[in-house]
């Protein structure tokens, strides 16, 4: 049985990837991905706007009230050089890259073309073996017209494309006008792959305090809906790598995607929810389903059920939706 | 901060202050360091703490172990154990903590142990506490046999700390070091840094080894510290005079190894003057500069005037002072910078008296003739000592009737001591750059101008030398820095009077006091102003435009606050203002300053981003662009003039007195306007209208749910609630808000939350907590903050007529609830604390449900400081007069303070109902039974017992017997006292610890308060035992290792102690049911409340949410434990806190205290997080299982009657 598959031109021994989650803040709980069988770990993001933030307030705080009242001319201890930057996140890159026998893709999230090259730079020097840029942008400004946004991500692209010589991948918002072209452009630009989708957290509303929360939920199977038709849709249209992720909790899950054209899946939410180890059955499963089903290769089923493959490409389109209510109304 | 990689050999120029400069010298040479804050030194042990924590090491290439002790007496302790085991071990300390020291010293100089303590010298508290400098503290230490080195300025900070322990490892005597506090420890100069190699000249090893040697040893065994008998105690002391008499030998000794090796000359008293000096002055400390100038100046004049300048106080040497005097000297003026009430005489003087008079009886007088002495006292509590008083004391050595036992600096009225002086007189050369930049703590100001003072000290040639005053407010504060440069080392040791540079950083500081009144004719007056060039001269008030006229100044302006918004920088004005005194003070050509600025920018902010760097340089140029020169006309056309003070309406003393305060002319006050025994009326913090805030809470009324919160957390009691008679309302002003009051208590009548607009300091802690949104935009809570100026009018002109309406009647009012307790009138108003104070709700909260009848001993700190420092006071009364009785004795004593209240409120009580028995007859036995058992176990029955006490006073005044007066006199303490303990936890949990516990042991009814920030806050947030693990304080840079101390549990097993621990943000309704409880409970009783703290480094306007997480997470579980409930049969210890819930992290993430050590030091911080994490599920874990317990037997009352 081949597991294996190729994903930005990374050679991986199965399709099961870890994405971006807090397991992949210690070495430790990484190792325990790498056992389980993941064949390989993006690594949680660095969020350039959260380390300006914390820098900015780290200095604000430390100095607030300094040099007001004779008696406490400050209120802290000078502690020497402070990580102000993204050293704790590059060490544990160094370390993982070098320690791991599983490619370690680093992941980025940046506000400033700044912030995005020298990161991308130093997530490179780290060791790498590529980046996943993570463009979290929820576009609220009524004046910014579509293209503004697209024109943000090419951007970004571009910028990190010429900075460093590793493969990119972007991980996309579904919310585009024509999400068809974009990725088209973005692979164009230089994406060696996209990762579908990135799963906005949605706030909710606390109803006794009368305000706005912010909702972290995990993902279950039913979210892989979205990617599955869109990877299906972009499956040998795009010339870049195809990642789905959102919902990947079985093995079931990851047969679909990979059929719709995945060339990985990226699992988080069931990870949190049942520990690394999750990973090892879910790929004993995998394996399981296609002895019976009599698959030899990860690579035979890719794409296989893609909207360029499937008899009835109409069921990715809009006739589905067509579809999918005559059926609801025969059931009633 | 100096650079500790200097080469053994190269001696570098730093800028730094004298605290800085001691500890550089006592981190290189010592081995073991213990300390504890005290004001003006707490930076010297901060120095070395961070030192020793960054890993530097000292001469001999080791880190020298620092430890924090439990008070001064207890680092003194650990001093003395270090040497004996033969450490070369050293601290530093002030004032009260150097008094604490004194038995250790004792035992150290008998058993000649080398060391030296830095002292940054400061008041002693007497009537008063006082954080400044004067001798009176080192003055009272000695008679320990310590040697005493006096330093005059920062450079010799840095030299004699190096010679006093050059001559302490050979004399053997210890040596006290000491230099003036805050004139001497804060003022920042540039010097020259003694190297590596300078100090090895200086120190010998082989004297190292002999200290060792001495040391106690098992290998070679001795005793040391025996008990002694009248055979040969007395001997012992004589044993070691030759040890005493060595030590001027040593010292001068040291000095001229000193002068060879580094080039500064020093003698133990050194004399420069006329050398044919007819009068000379002698004195120590840092007037001795100004001194030196001011002889400078008068020599210039012909004059024969010397001044020999003290540096071995002790011993005293006859001989070498006798040497160094001029034997034409015909007159000798000493002066003390301290006051020994019933001494013939201060102590300097009394030694040069007993010089002359000795050498004089001996034959060995060197001088012509016998010289008339005077003595005189000085500079005390830092109180300005210019030339002209130098010239003053001159003066009056010319007179053939010269006053002796003087005063000079103030206006002594009422005994005549002071000396007239010229307050025209001036010896500051005009090459010296003078500079006053007037601030507000919050600006930056003062950091901005440190940073002037680098740029100018490191880059250039040029002497530079900074000073900064600051009120005594922690918000709000006003700040004024005094900066000179020049081509000389700098003398002038005082404030600058005549400024060739004003700097206004705030507009509305025009309208508080006259910032002019220090600028020198032709000067340069630069004005942070948001009228432009051609709007600015018709805003400026009278005064100003007549100043700027009259002394011919040019105006510059800029309107920095916009530069800042433009360019990115927010609030931040101090790189504008930086830029804009380069510019034009011409202390640099322009370009090279505009480059240095710059470069310091690159060199502060590089590590935080280019980003942050260019956003600085960008601001530096727009300022440049917006700094604009303006045209003065010839003639004041204004008329607008500077407000009042104080209201008109404000009692004499405060308008006479306070007011002058107020308005920076204290050191205008003669003697007669003081009271003499420290005595003051409380309340007067209402005349002092600061108008901080920049925005105020509004109140909502269609949205108010009348919960009364806001009220409860508010820090200043700016805002307030009432409920009153509707008909109350005719003659309200017209914005007058009021709504009818919604429970059926009050029915009938009406609501008004009202808020204090010139008190309030706007921190949002009041709309953080409100919890009624508007249905329509839930953004708009029942308070919102607004603009205050629009509304300054009008709102206190509301906030008047809230005032003037009726309290409620007490009676009336459920106490116990949130709700209640904030009808109740807070006898603790506008005090000077941080905006946003988690400490003063609480305190807020005891003066309305105890106030007016509460005796309060206060601690030193943060709490003394906002309760007590002048000019105006928080403690208030209420309509009848009544409110807190306060008083602070010190930072150690507190508990044993209070309790001393307590037993005298009982003694009177007794002795009061011991005469009302007594008197049976003339009183009536219906009001006499009435009083002896009134219950007073609540407002109702505090009140009557009130009226019969009243009754009681009319019926003896008719009756003429000395048990009638004796009654008369305490029949007061019939109506119960409720005595309040309360302080921070330095105190509680530190120094005060021993007399805490002692307390609690008592039994007695009282009731401790304590504040815990886990801090030190008033002196800058040191680390205490409260401090939990992982947290970094100063004195714990590195995070402190160990947990905290669970100060609650151990107030818990005495059994007979109420204990709560409350968090008000977390839970108001425990909190206040704590405090109803802890004071019905006849016993000792503990109340631990959380308080957030500027020092925690948080955002001040969410400290109760801060407070709220906490709870949440378990890191703060709230519990009462009440022994009044054993009786009933109940579980005394009822936990008032959920289960932890979510990870410590989500309470830590927010505050700096964490953080910062994750950014320093992240394996460590993981290590001391995960190690937090387990005390907090091991604390709850006890907890529940006392929760759960059954209720105990009764054991026996918290104390019982004296056997009679």
């Amino acid at each position: 049985m081949d597991l294996s598959t190729t994903y930005l031109g990374l050679k991986l021994k199965n399709p099961l990837v870890a994405s971006a989650s807090p397991l992949s803040r210690s070495l430790d709980s990484m190792r325990h991905l790498e056992d389980a069988g993941v064949s390989a770990i993006v690594m949680y993001s660095i969020f350039e706007e959260q380390l300006t933030h914390e820098a900015e307030a780290l200095e604000h705080y430390k100095s607030y009230g300094t040099d007001s009242f004779a008696e406490a001319l400050s209120y802290f201890p000078d502690t020497g050089e402070y990580n102000l930057g993204p050293e704790e996140h590059l060490k544990l890159l160094s370390k993982a890259s070098k320690e791991l026998g599983i490619p370690v893709i680093g992941s980025l999230n940046g506000i400033t073309d700044g912030g995005w090259i020298d990161y991308a730079k130093q997530m490179e020097e780290a060791g790498a073996a590529a980046l996943e840029l993570n463009v979290y942008y929820i576009a609220t400004d009524p004046s910014m017209d579509s293209q503004a946004v697209e024109q943000r991500y090419t951007e970004i692209l571009r910028h990190v494309k010429r900075a460093v010589r590793i493969p990119v991948a972007v991980k996309l918002s579904p919310f585009f006008s024509s999400l068809a072209h974009t990725a088209q452009r973005l692979a164009a630009d230089g994406a060696d792959g996209l990762v579908l989708f990135n799963r906005f957290y949605q706030p909710d509303i606390d109803l006794d305090e009368l305000d706005v929360k912010p909702g972290v939920g995990l993902s279950d199977s039913y979210d892989n809906r979205l990617p599955m038709r869109w990877i299906g849709i972009l499956h040998g249209r795009v010339k870049a790598s195809l990642a789905a992720t959102s919902g990947i909790h079985t093995h079931e899950d990851m047969l679909k995607l990979l059929m719709v054209g995945a060339d990985v899946t990226m699992m988080c939410s069931a990870l949190l929810m049942h520990g690394p180890q999750h990973a090892a059955k879910v790929l004993h499963d995998l394996e399981k389903w296609m002895q019976e089903h009599e698959y030899v290769s990860v690579e035979q089923m890719k794409g296989s059920l893609s909207h360029k493959s499937v008899a009835d490409p109409s069921a990715y389109e809009r006739a589905n939706y067509m579809k999918a209510l005559n059926r609801f109304k025969l059931l009633v | 901060m100096s650079d500790a990689s200097a080469s053994p050999t190269e001696r570098k120029k730093v800028t730094i202050d004298g605290n800085e400069a001691a500890a550089y010298v006592a981190h290189k040479l010592n081995e073991v360091i213990a300390i504890y804050p005290i004001t003006p030194s707490s930076n010297m042990g901060e120095w070395a703490d961070e030192w020793s924590a960054q890993g530097r090491k000292n001469l001999w290439g080791t880190v020298p172990t620092v430890v924090e002790m439990q008070s001064e007496g207890g680092a003194a302790g650990a001093v003395h154990g270090a040497l004996q085991a033969g450490a070369l071990s050293c601290t530093f300390t002030a004032s009260q903590g150097l008094l604490l020291m004194i038995p250790n010293m004792f035992k150290i100089a008998g058993e000649l142990t080398p060391t030296v303590f830095h002292i940054a010298a400061r008041t002693v508290a007497t009537h008063a506490l006082s954080i400044f400098g004067d001798h009176s503290d080192v003055m009272s230490t000695r008679a320990t046999g310590w040697a005493m080195l006096s330093s005059n300025s920062v450079q010799e900070v840095m030299d004699m700390a190096c010679i006093a322990q050059a001559a302490t490892l050979e004399a053997r005597v210890p040596f006290i070091h000491f230099f003036d506090g805050f004139r001497t420890s804060h003022e920042v100069m540039k010097i020259e840094q003694l190297s590596d190699g300078d100090l090895r000249a200086m120190i010998d090893d082989e004297l190292v080894r002999k200290h060792r040697e001495r040391a106690l040893s098992p290998e070679h065994p001795v005793i040391r510290g025996t008990a002694q008998n009248p055979d040969v105690f007395f001997q012992a002391r004589e044993a070691a005079n030759t040890y005493y008499t060595a030590v001027p030998g040593i010292v001068e000794k040291a000095m001229q190894k000193f002068a060879k090796q580094v080039g500064r000359e020093y003698k133990l008293f050194q004399y420069i003057g006329a050398p044919d000096a007819e009068r000379v002055i002698v004195m120590m400390g840092s007037g001795v500069e100004t001194a030196e100038e001011t002889v400078e100046a008068l020599m210039a004049n012909g004059e024969k005037v010397g001044l020999l300048k003290v540096r071995l106080y002790r011993p005293f040497s006859l001989t070498h002072f006798l040497t160094a005097l001029p034997t034409t000297t015909r007159s000798i003026a000493v002066l003390d910078r301290t006051k020994e009430y019933g001494s013939s005489g201060e102590p300097l003087y009394l030694d040069v008296v007993n010089a002359i008079l000795e050498s004089f009886n001996a034959g060995t007088l060197p001088l012509k003739s016998i010289p008339k002495i005077i003595g005189g006292r000085y500079g005390l509590s830092s109180k300005e000592f210019t030339p002209a008083m130098v010239k003053a004391v001159f003066d009056e050595q010319k007179k053939p009737a010269a006053k002796n036992h003087f005063t000079v600096g103030i206006d002594d009225d009422v005994t005549h001591t002071s000396l007239p002086v010229d307050a025209a007189f001036s010896v500051e050369k005009p090459d010296v750059v003078r500079a006053i930049f007037y601030g507000l703590g919050a600006d930056g100001t003062v950091s901005a101008n440190k940073n002037s003072i680098k740029i100018i000290g490191e880059d250039t040639p040029n002497y530079a030398q900074g000073y900064f005053v600051y009120d005594s407010k922690k918000s709000g504060s006003t700040t004024v820095s005094h900066l000179r440069f020049g081509p000389r080392p700098i003398r002038s040791i005082y404030l600058i009077d005549r400024a060739s540079f004003v700097a206004c950083h705030q507009w509305f500081f025009l309208e508080k006091f006259d910032v002019l009144r220090a600028a020198a004719p032709g000067g340069t007056f630069l004005l942070n102003s948001l009228y432009g060039p051609d709007k600015v001269w018709d805003q400026l008030p009278r005064i100003i435009q007549k100043q700027i006229v009259d002394k011919k100044l040019k105006l510059y302006v800029i309107d920095a606050y916009d530069v800042a918004r433009k360019t990115g920088m927010g609030g931040r004005i101090n790189t504008i203002m930086q830029t804009c005194f380069f510019a034009i003070s011409g202390v640099l050509p322009k370009d090279e300053a505009i480059a240095a600025i710059k470069n310091s920018i690159k060199k502060t902010y590089g590590r935080k981003g280019e980003h942050v760097v260019q956003q600085n340089y960008k601001a530096v140029d727009q300022t440049l662009e917006n700094l604009f020169e303006v045209n003065v006309p010839a003639t004041v056309s204004s008329t607008i003039e500077m407000p009042p003070v104080v209201s008109p309406k404000a009692p004499e003393f405060v308008r006479k007195v306070t007011a002058p305060i107020i308005g920076g002319d204290g050191d205008a006050l003669p003697v007669s306007a003081i009271p003499a025994d420290g005595t003051f009326p409380t309340g007067t913090s209402q005349w002092e209208k600061r108008n901080i805030a920049m925005e105020i809470p509004v109140w909502e009324s269609e949205i108010c749910i009348q919960c009364n919160k806001c009220a409860l957390v508010c820090p200043h009691a700016a805002i307030r609630v009432k409920v009153y008679d509707p008909q109350a309302l005719s003659g309200a002003p017209a914005t007058y808000k009021s709504m009818d009051y919604k429970g059926i208590e009050y029915k009938g009548m009406k609501y008004t939350v009202q808020v204090a607009p010139e008190d309030c300091t706007g921190c949002g802690l009041c709309v953080e907590v409100c919890p009624a949104k508007s249905k329509k935009e839930a953004k708009v809570k029942a308070i919102n903050m607004k603009p205050q100026p629009p509304i300054r009018e009008t709102e206190r002109a509301n906030f008047e007529f809230f005032l003037g309406l009726a309290d409620v009647d007490r009676r009336t009012v459920k106490v116990d609830t949130v709700k209640g307790s904030q009808f109740l009138r807070p006898l603790f108003e506008f005090s000077g604390a941080c905006s946003g104070c988690g400490e003063t709700p609480y305190v807020k909260l005891v003066s309305q449900l105890f106030g007016d009848r509460a005796l309060v001993a206060n601690a030193t700190g943060c709490s003394s400081i906002y309760g007590g420092n002048l000019p105006t006071t928080p403690w208030a009364t209420d309509v009848n007069g009544r409110g807190p009785a306060w008083s602070n004795s010190l930072f150690e004593d507190n508990a044993e303070f209070g309790l001393g209240m307590r037993v005298t409120a009982d003694k009177l009580m007794e002795m009061a109902r011991e005469l009302v028995a007594r008197m049976k007859p003339e009183i009536g036995a219906e009001l006499a039974d009435a009083l002896l058992t009134a219950s007073q176990a609540d407002e109702a029955g505090i009140y009557e017992q009130r009226t019969r006490v009243a009754q009681l006073k009319q019926k003896l005044a008719a009756v003429k017997s000395p048990d009638a007066s004796r009654l008369h006199s305490i029949a007061d303490n019939l109506v119960k006292r409720s005595v309040w303990i309360m302080g921070g936890d330095g105190w509680a949990y530190d120094i005060g610890y021993g007399g805490l516990d002692h307390v609690l042991a008592s039994g007695k009814n009282v009731n401790i308060l304590v504040l815990d920030t886990e801090v030190y806050s008033n002196t800058g947030g040191q680390m205490s035992k409260s401090t939990p693990r992982s947290a970094v304080a100063k004195f714990a840079a590195a995070g402190k290792p160990t947990a905290k101390k669970d100060l609650s549990m151990m107030a818990m097993m005495y059994n007979n102690v109420y204990v709560a621990r409350v968090a008000m943000g977390s839970n108001d309704a425990q909190t206040v049911r704590a405090f109803i409880e802890a004071e019905a409970y006849d016993g000792p009783s503990i109340i631990i409340a959380y308080s957030h703290c500027i020092a925690h480094g948080i955002d001040m306007a969410r400290g109760m949410t801060n407070q709220k997480l906490a709870v949440e997470t378990g890191y703060w579980p709230l519990f009462r434990y009440n022994p009044a409930l054993i009786a009933e049969g109940k579980n005394p210890f009822k936990l008032d806190s959920k289960a932890p819930k979510g990870a410590l992290a989500d309470f830590a993430s927010l505050e700096t205290r964490f953080n910062v050590l994750m950014k320093s030091n992240p394996d460590r911080a993981k290590e001391l997080m995960k190690l937090a994490e387990a005390d907090i599920q091991t604390r709850w874990a006890l907890y529940e299982q006392f929760a759960q317990e059954e209720a105990p037997a009764p054991h026996a009352p918290a104390t019982t009657n004296e056997p009679r």
